[in-house]
């Protein structure tokens, strides 16, 4: 009986540790995506350049590689998740100036295309609450395909490429926003600032491929 | 060739080193799906192809 309320009462708290790091993951996004919408809005108005652009984006992407994952565990974590989706937002400003200037409704339903696809991936995640750990070799595969191919089309810039490598990024990037969301259910992701930083990153790629593919499919571009 | 192409290249490079050994140790580590597993991430898919399609139909 005493084993039995052991086990109840630690499962309880693992289920309320499981909810805590959901509500701080979710707290922090809304806070980092307004953030970084407002640093995106500053890029646009600067009429940030490509190079400065991706200067920001490659700085970003130091210190989540190198930086965050030594501070995530600390209060530091904070100011540098701010940072990265900081430069992140300003690192769109280039890309938002361009399709601002074709059409200016290719942005918006970007936006609430990427808002409708996080929203309905999470609450699907969420209310089956099914472990989408298997998925974690497919998706990172997939990951690397699509920086291989992404990489090739640099130097080919063949347009059929974009397409494609922008679509399979709206699909990989759906299946990490599943993976991480699981993860965070399953206890898999106990960090609510790395759990950020995931689905910041897919919410930010899903946010440019959608971008892009509307931009290749609108009448004014 | 101008240089932010070639930042851009080396960018997406160094993204590749850096992916490359967390996906061979994803791809030995992670547990396998069945088919039933697989259907519940491809339904959802499926809605997300169909909601892109929706919008790209919208532009």
């Amino acid at each position: 009986m005493n084993d039995h309320n052991i086990s109840l009462g630690r499962a309880q708290e693992s289920v309320l540790a499981t909810n805590k790091v959901l509500k701080n993951t979710y707290a922090l996004l809304s806070m980092t995506l307004i953030f970084s919408g407002l640093m995106a809005f500053v890029g646009v108005s600067i009429n940030l350049g490509h190079g400065a652009a991706l200067i920001a984006s490659i700085a970003a992407i130091a210190m989540l590689w190198f930086v965050l994952p030594r501070t995530a565990n600390s209060a530091a974590g904070i100011p540098v998740i701010f940072a990265i989706t900081g430069l992140l937002g300003l690192g769109l400003g280039p890309v938002l100036n361009h399709y601002l200037a074709v059409n200016s409704d290719i942005v918006m339903t970007a936006l609430g295309g990427t808002g409708v696809i996080f929203l309905g991936l999470s609450g699907y995640a969420l209310t089956t609450r099914k472990d989408f750990s298997f998925m974690a070799g497919f998706l990172m595969v997939g990951m690397f395909v699509v920086l291989g191919a992404a990489l090739l089309n640099i130097f080919l810039e063949i347009p059929m490429l974009f397409l494609a490598v922008n679509a399979a990024i709206v699909m990989i990037m759906s299946g990490l926003i599943l993976f991480e969301t699981s993860s965070i259910i399953h206890g898999g992701e106990t960090n609510y600032i790395m759990a950020t930083a995931s689905l910041f990153l897919s919410i930010l790629n899903l946010f440019q491929a959608l971008l892009h593919l509307l931009g290749a499919f609108s009448n004014n571009d | 060739m101008d240089w932010v192409k070639i930042g851009s290249a080396l960018f997406l490079l160094a993204m590749l080193v850096f992916i490359f050994p967390r996906m061979k140790q994803a791809l030995e580590n992670a547990p396998k799906g069945n088919m039933q597993d697989w259907m519940s991430f491809i339904v959802p898919l499926a809605a997300v192809i169909g909601f892109v399609i929706l919008l790209l139909m919208m532009v």
